[in-house]
């Protein structure tokens, strides 16, 4: 297969410049001669789907939950990143760029990364100009905090619901054109398939998930704004609807899937309480700005968070600031929960269960007052206390590592297009921007950078060589095959009629996947995890009880189609992670650490993206090799020392 | 713990729904209700009956998809969402009855799911700034300050979830209208357009079939995001002074 990132020549600073001036443009009165359909409405969706209507294109976009304003986008934190330097503590483009890569650990493209530090700045204008409140300082300007992996203020913040203002910004712009007739949105509804044709994606295949109605949607390219894929650990942070389905199935229509082992997993959650729960609830990166993480010095077996007290200061081990002088709580994500597993794993973690370590206030409400505290947090103390029954505010808390979101997805070139022309990924559902490891506040920045200022640029030029002649109607026999297809696999699940509950069997590859393919990763496992899920695979084809029918709403029906999805992609994954015999990022493999128990990357041999191609149901995937050349930044083991 | 369920079961739009009783001996205090109701669900399907549709989805309070009527108040008896309320808030033994958002505005789908699409076709007809993407200024050229956009916060807060129309007698969406037409009437970038927004919303609302505010307050009372009815009077001042202008709106949708 061939595949190129397209990435335009010259100096990294140049390169998005000199490639929008490059990119066919499409007339303006021929923009609404053309089609775009747009999966999903979360940022990267909405901010899509309106900036191309905007332009005077006509889109078609789709969700699944009742409103777009529901994506799981609105769940977000802590804030956004941006290069603005307000605050004059010598941010820039130039830096934002670096921590990236460099918390990337060195797997993404230079010029992406580039691009999307470049755009940040408009970011914030644009939402500013929408109505976000975003946080400001007595002098009426914006107020700035600074999260994991930076040593600057550059991220923005709505109080802690950053994610909810924003995606109601896009989603305002969104409804705008609603209004205008230029977007007819679809609630309530999931893709389950594109159609290609002569190599190009014509369109896409849903189900009305209140009557049941498959339906087939035609148009000049289609945009998958999904969301990541980190549901397939059944406990994770994301939303519970969030799932791989849509990605996947363009998967199996050619689309290629990169770096599937890199997930991230964030330090900072509510630990799990027992077997009923069904998500993982994470207290934003933004608390380790204030927040000290700690365990005792000796095992204290099922320390309590209101026994915390008695430990005096010298009997506490600050292990994040202990161990990383420089970076303190403040280190990125995967270094957090790796160091947190590993207090565990000595036996010192705290809790009932013991897999827990504290963050804690006290200082921080001594240094600054209770006020303070609660104006950052006020709405996060109060969740905390809401799940677990303790206050924040006179007790640490008490925090263990979860599944949080997915740096790997649809391999996409410099424009966003996925290895099927006219098909592109934009936001969580790529792979583009992250690398191994993803910085805080920075999923956020990613989706709005693709979605308003990225891709209006870059479909363009597809759909001006394309021409709006070149478009297949859904009589074309793609459409029906593609239909009975979808039809078919409804069918079957519904026929199974076997002894367990769909949730059941997403639990146990969930916990597969956290055990093996997880924040720490061997051969042995991997291997070990790869034959359960085969089996278990097997096991859901032949044991699954789907109740109800396909002719009416039938969320364990909708449920078995996306954990049906996992099992497929839960394989790829472990594929991916056996095939990267480095450790990188999020990416921890045993059998390659430096001496001090630090993740050892081998450049000479990964310094790729891995783009794995579909070749037919239960054969083997291909490996594709994306190979990354750093013209820009020197190659360094990272270090937060 | 153990605990008596009695549910509102309707198979669709159109067929008539009725109570379902269900004895769940399966609890424990740290599961959320929603949870309460996952456990319960595995356990019908493990019986071959057909499990209790509910809407939900991030689980943490923010997305307002999650929306049941629990002992006669929405979203059950604290001042939070269905996915944050934990099953501690009840008594072991106790009986307690669940039921769907009750408005002629939000038809019931099936079971607990009712369709809130009128909330965004109130949107459409106004809950937004008039900015193309790109072209905007600077971020800090308007200062803001802060008071000013922390109380726009407090009304962009709102999550959308429908509790304070089923919370009302009147089933009136005051409320929410008015969140969303206060966070614009109180930011610059929302002045240009204030007037038709309040306008055109409203319009909406009351084409959808929302019912008239008698300031009973029973939604600020609800309200899991704590949204303060003093909304309303500022959504009243921003209507009345618009109703002084010769603006003419047309709506469409409401069904
Ligand atoms: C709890 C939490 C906190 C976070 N906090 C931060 C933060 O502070 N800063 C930060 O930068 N990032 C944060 N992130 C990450 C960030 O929120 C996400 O990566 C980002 O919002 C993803 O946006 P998206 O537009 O790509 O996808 P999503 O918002 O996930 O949207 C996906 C959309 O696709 C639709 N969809 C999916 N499948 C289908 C289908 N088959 N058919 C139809 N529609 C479909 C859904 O309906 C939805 O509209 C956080 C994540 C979590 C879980
Ligand atoms: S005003 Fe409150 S109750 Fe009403 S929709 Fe908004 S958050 Fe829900
Ligand atoms: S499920 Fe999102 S608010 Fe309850």
């Amino acid at each position: 297969m061939k595949f190129e990132s397209k990435t335009p020549e010259g100096p990294l600073a140049e390169k998005w410049t000199k490639h929008k001036f490059n990119l066919k443009l499409v007339n303006p009165a021929n923009k609404r001669k053309y089609e775009v359909i747009v999966v999903g409405t979360g940022l990267a969706g909405a901010s899509a789907a309106a900036s191309l209507a905007e332009l005077g294109y006509n889109v078609k976009a789709f969700c699944f939950q009742d409103s777009p304003r529901r994506a799981h986008s609105i769940a977000a934190q802590g804030g956004i990143n941006a290069a603005k330097n307000y605050q004059n503590d010598g941010d820039s483009v130039y830096r934002l760029f670096y921590d990236t890569i460099k918390g990337g650990d060195y797997r993404s493209r230079e010029a992406n990364v580039y691009r999307l530090a470049e755009v940040s700045v408009n970011i914030i204008d644009q939402c500013v100009a929408q109505g976000v409140p975003f946080a400001r300082e007595y002098g009426g300007l914006l107020a700035n905090r600074s999260f994991g992996g930076a040593q600057v203020s550059r991220t923005f913040y709505a109080r802690g619901q950053t994610g909810q203002q924003l995606l109601l910004g896009a989603y305002s712009a969104l409804n705008r054109q609603i209004a205008n007739g230029k977007v007819k949105m679809y609630t309530r509804t999931e893709m389950l398939d594109v159609v290609v044709t002569d190599g190009k994606a014509r369109g896409i295949i849903t189900r009305d998930l209140v009557t049941g109605k498959i339906e087939a949607h035609s148009a000049h390219a289609v945009l998958l704004c999904t969301g990541g894929y980190g549901n397939v650990f059944y406990l994770s942070t994301n939303a519970k609807g969030s799932n791989v389905t849509a990605a996947w199935r363009a998967h199996k229509k050619g689309a290629l899937f990169a770096n599937p082992c890199f997930t991230q997993i964030h330090p900072t959650c509510i630990p799990v309480s027992g077997d009923h729960q069904s998500k993982l609830t994470l207290m934003s990166e933004s608390l380790r700005n204030d927040g000290r993480v700690w365990v005792p010095k000796t095992a204290h077996k099922g320390l309590k968070a209101k026994e915390a007290a008695s430990i005096p200061e010298s009997d506490r081990d600050y292990f994040l600031e202990r161990k990383y002088p420089s970076f303190g709580n403040l280190v990125p994500r995967d270094v957090a929960s790796r160091n947190g597993k590993m207090m565990c794993d000595e036996g010192r973690g705290v809790g009932a269960t013991g897999l827990a370590v504290f963050l804690d206030f006290a200082d921080a409400i001594k240094r600054v007052g209770r006020d303070v505290i609660s104006a950052k947090y006020g709405n996060l103390f109060d969740m905390y206390k809401q799940i677990t029954g303790d206050d924040p505010y006179e007790m640490p808390m008490m925090i263990f590592p979860a599944v949080h979101y997915t740096m790997g997805g649809l391999w996409v070139d410099y424009n966003l297009m996925t290895s099927v022309p006219g098909l592109y990924a934009l936001g969580e559902a790529n792979y583009s921007d992250h690398g191994a490891n993803r910085l805080g506040a920075s999923a956020l920045m990613q989706g709005l950078a693709d979605g308003y200022f990225v891709i209006p640029y870059t479909i363009g030029d597809y759909l001006a060589h394309l021409g709006w002649n070149d478009k297949v109607g859904t009589d074309h026999p793609a459409f029906k095959e593609a239909i009975d297809g979808v039809n078919a696999k409804i069918s079957k699940l519904l026929s199974i009629k076997g002894k367990k509950t769909v949730d059941e069997l997403h639990r146990e590859l969930g916990l597969t996947l956290w055990e093996h393919c997880g924040m720490s990763r061997n051969e042995e496992g991997l291997k070990a995890a790869k034959k359960k899920i085969q089996e278990l695979r097997a096991d859901f084809w032949q044991n699954v009880n789907v109740l109800g029918g396909s002719n009416e709403l039938n969320m364990e029906l909708e449920k078995a189609g996306r954990v049906a999805d996992f099992m497929e992609l839960g394989e790829l994954m472990v594929d991916d992670a056996l095939n990267r015999k480095e450790s990188c990022g999020c990416h921890f493999r045993e059998e390659s650490q430096t001496p001090e128990g630090e993740a050892l990357r081998i450049d000479s041999d990964y310094a790729f993206s891995s783009a794995w191609e579909y070749k037919g149901e239960n054969q083997p995937e291909e490996l594709h090799k994306e190979e990354l050349h750093f013209e820009n930044v020197k190659l360094t083991q990272r270090s937060y020392k | 713990m153990k605990i008596t369920l009695k549910v509102w079961r309707q198979k669709n739009r159109t067929t008539k729904g009725e109570f379902k009783t269900y004895q769940h001996e399966h609890v424990s205090p740290d599961m959320s209700f929603l949870e309460m109701m996952d456990v319960l669900n595995t356990e019908l399907i493990k019986k071959g009956e057909e499990p209790i549709h509910f809407d939900h989805d991030c689980r943490e309070g923010i997305c307002g998809m999650c929306s049941m009527y629990i002992n006669g108040h929405p979203h059950g008896p604290l001042q939070t969402t269905t996915c944050q309320l934990h099953m501690r808030t009840f008594k072991d033994g106790e009986t307690i009855t669940v039921e769907p958002w009750r408005a002629q505005a939000f038809p019931v789908i099936k079971d607990l799911v009712v369709d809130r699409s009128a909330f965004d076709r109130i949107q459409q007809a106004g809950g937004y700034v008039s900015v193309n993407t790109g072209g905007v200024p600077d971020a800090n050229e308007i200062p803001i300050s802060k008071n000013i956009a922390d109380e726009a916060f407090d009304s962009a807060a709102c999550i959308g979830c429908g509790a304070c129309v089923a919370a009302c007698k009147n089933s009136s969406a005051m409320l929410f209208v008015s969140a969303k037409v206060s966070q614009f009437a109180l930011l610059p970038q929302g002045h240009a357009e204030r007037k038709e927004r309040a306008e055109k919303m409203v319009a909406q609302m009351d084409a959808e079939g929302f019912g008239n505010c008698s300031n009973t307050k029973a939604c600020e009372a609800e309200c899991p995001k704590a949204i303060s009815v003093s909304n309303i009077a500022r959504l009243n001042r921003e209507y009345f002074s618009a109703m002084v202008s010769s603006y003419k709106v047309t709506v469409g949708g409401g069904e």
